[in-house]
């Protein structure tokens, strides 16, 4: 491995594991509001939400490069307010994997929050418990497992990404250019052989993200 | 064991949610909550360290330069001799044209836009976004029409590729992708397209239809000389002539919003400079002269 795929690959880890924590609080929030709560305009949120999974990635990109872009609102109010530049940069890549691995997050969350049976929280209720103690203690580590699963899938999500990172980070090299981005600028120049040695990288990186996410699962429960 | 595992989500979430066994679980999973923490605070580290590393690379005086994805490896080396020089850094995003044209409408802070399709250049001519006196051809390429490298087919004349033992023919997109767009100009010229047209397989990019060849999967291709030289599993059955194809050109320009005009300047002048055109050479593309 050269240094320029190490620091391809330590770029590519790093980013998707902070897309990967940035979307956890608000995904387990949200996966929470739609498990637990009826509230008006929900299935919008729900579509909204889902939408990375059917839109092309290269559609989501042009539609964040639109937003965070200089001429976009939110990238000229970033840049006004803070002097930051989002397009472009590393946070770019961040932004893409977030938006893209999201859903994965919030579906998974939701499906164990909706695995946990409210008796055991009603139960607590009447001990006394306040709803804040009653989430830390009974629900969050109930639904503990599926959660990480939830984080685990958007964290392979995210070190896939292409579609959205080209369009809106670019394939800088050293500075933007992730796993998947590298393996395509070698298929267009015509380098399958390193093209390969990345995909078997990225390929390991799966299964051991799959590994962790399997045994944590067992752990725990057959303890 | 697993039978009295209390499962939390999944389609069979509702069998075994008793809370027989929810003291144990429940330790378990503190546990393993302790032990995400401790994950996520390495994790934290390492984003930091990549701040830091990210604000000691943004800094001024640099050159960006919009490139077509086909251009990585000469440019990178251009632009490592050119900072070795004494020039300024350079900075390349490389991707496909189309890609680097809508980037750039979207306010993408480039000094230098290389683009492999003249379309491309031209609309954002017209948009106002790049400097129209700096705009120059760089570099030109040709077309070939590329058969597997175990086929025993060579050509003398295009005209052979309207044979019916060329049952697909590999084409980049005629819509959209530039080699498909030069493609279809250059059979429609010499009157092959309506011919050939049904068995035009288009793809999605130049390097698909050399790998549709490569693999054997389309008995036929018309891609860039450039990208036949990379490939030992194609043969040249036929290229195209100066005179007959179209001009394909490579243009360069500096972009109308770049905020380092002076230096984009010197370095595109640098691409144009013999040292520069005998590297792109070295990586199979035309110069002109």
């Amino acid at each position: 491995m050269t240094a320029d795929d190490a620091h391809v690959v330590g770029l590519t880890l790093l980013t998707a594991g902070l897309s990967t924590l940035l979307i956890f609080p608000f995904g387990v929030a949200l996966a929470w509001l739609l498990a637990r709560k009826n509230w008006p305009g929900k299935s919008l949120v729900e579509t909204v939400v889902a939408l990375p999974l059917v839109m092309p990635p290269v559609a989501t990109g042009l539609i964040l490069l639109n937003l965070l872009g200089r001429r976009g609102p939110i990238g000229a109010f970033l840049q006004n307010e803070f002097g930051t530049e989002i397009v472009f940069t590393w946070k770019a890549v961040v932004a893409a994997m977030a938006v893209m691995s999201f859903p994965f997050l919030a579906r998974a969350a939701r499906l164990a929050f909706e695995g946990v049976d409210p008796r055991l929280e009603q139960v607590a209720r009447t001990l006394g418990a306040r709803p804040a103690r009653v989430f830390l203690t009974i629900t969050l580590p109930l639904a503990g497992r599926g959660l990480v699963a939830g984080a685990v899938w958007a964290f392979a999500r995210a070190l896939g990404e292409f579609g959205a990172t080209i369009m809106v980070a670019g394939n800088i090299p050293e500075r933007t250019t992730v796993m998947s981005v590298a393996i395509y600028s070698d298929i267009q120049l015509g380098q399958e052989g390193h093209a390969y040695q990345l995909l078997g990288i990225s390929a390991a990186l799966a299964f051991g993200a799959i590994i962790f996410s399997n045994q944590f699962s067992k752990w725990g429960v057959t303890r | 064991m697993s039978k009295r595992a209390i499962r939390f989500y999944g389609p069979e979430s509702g069998q075994g949610r008793g809370s027989r066994r929810g003291g144990d679980a429940l330790r378990g999973r503190l546990a393993a909550n302790r032990l995400i923490l401790s994950i996520k605070k390495m994790i934290r580290r390492g984003a930091i360290a990549l701040l830091l590393m990210s604000q000691l690379h943004a800094n001024a005086g640099e050159i960006e330069v919009f490139a077509a994805a086909s251009l990585t490896d000469a440019l990178r080396e251009i632009g490592a001799t050119y900072e070795q020089a004494g020039g300024d850094h350079v900075v390349f995003n490389f991707a496909a044209s189309n890609t680097l044209e809508m980037q750039i409408k979207a306010g993408a802070p480039a000094d230098i836009f290389f683009s492999a399709d003249e379309a491309k250049m031209n609309d954002l001519e017209n948009a106002g976004l790049i400097v129209k006196d700096s705009r120059k051809d760089i570099l030109s390429n040709r077309l070939v029409i590329i058969v597997p490298g175990d086929s025993p087919a060579i050509f003398t004349a295009a005209s052979q590729l309207a044979d019916a033992k060329f049952k697909r023919i590999a084409v980049g997109q005629p819509v959209s992708v530039p080699a498909g767009i030069y493609a279809k100009a250059y059979l429609q010229k010499i009157g092959l397209w309506d011919q050939i047209a049904p068995r035009v397989i288009p793809v999605e990019s130049v390097r698909a239809a050399l790998a549709a060849v490569e693999t054997g999967n389309a008995d036929a291709g018309i891609v860039y000389r450039t990208d036949a030289l990379h490939s030992k599993k194609v043969k040249v059955a036929w290229e195209v002539p100066p005179s007959e194809g179209p001009a394909i050109a490579y243009p360069a320009a500096l972009a109308q919003e770049s905020k380092n005009v002076a230096e984009a300047k010197k370095f595109l002048d640098y691409l144009g400079q013999p040292a520069s055109l005998k590297t792109f050479e070295k990586y199979g593309f035309i110069t002109k002269g």
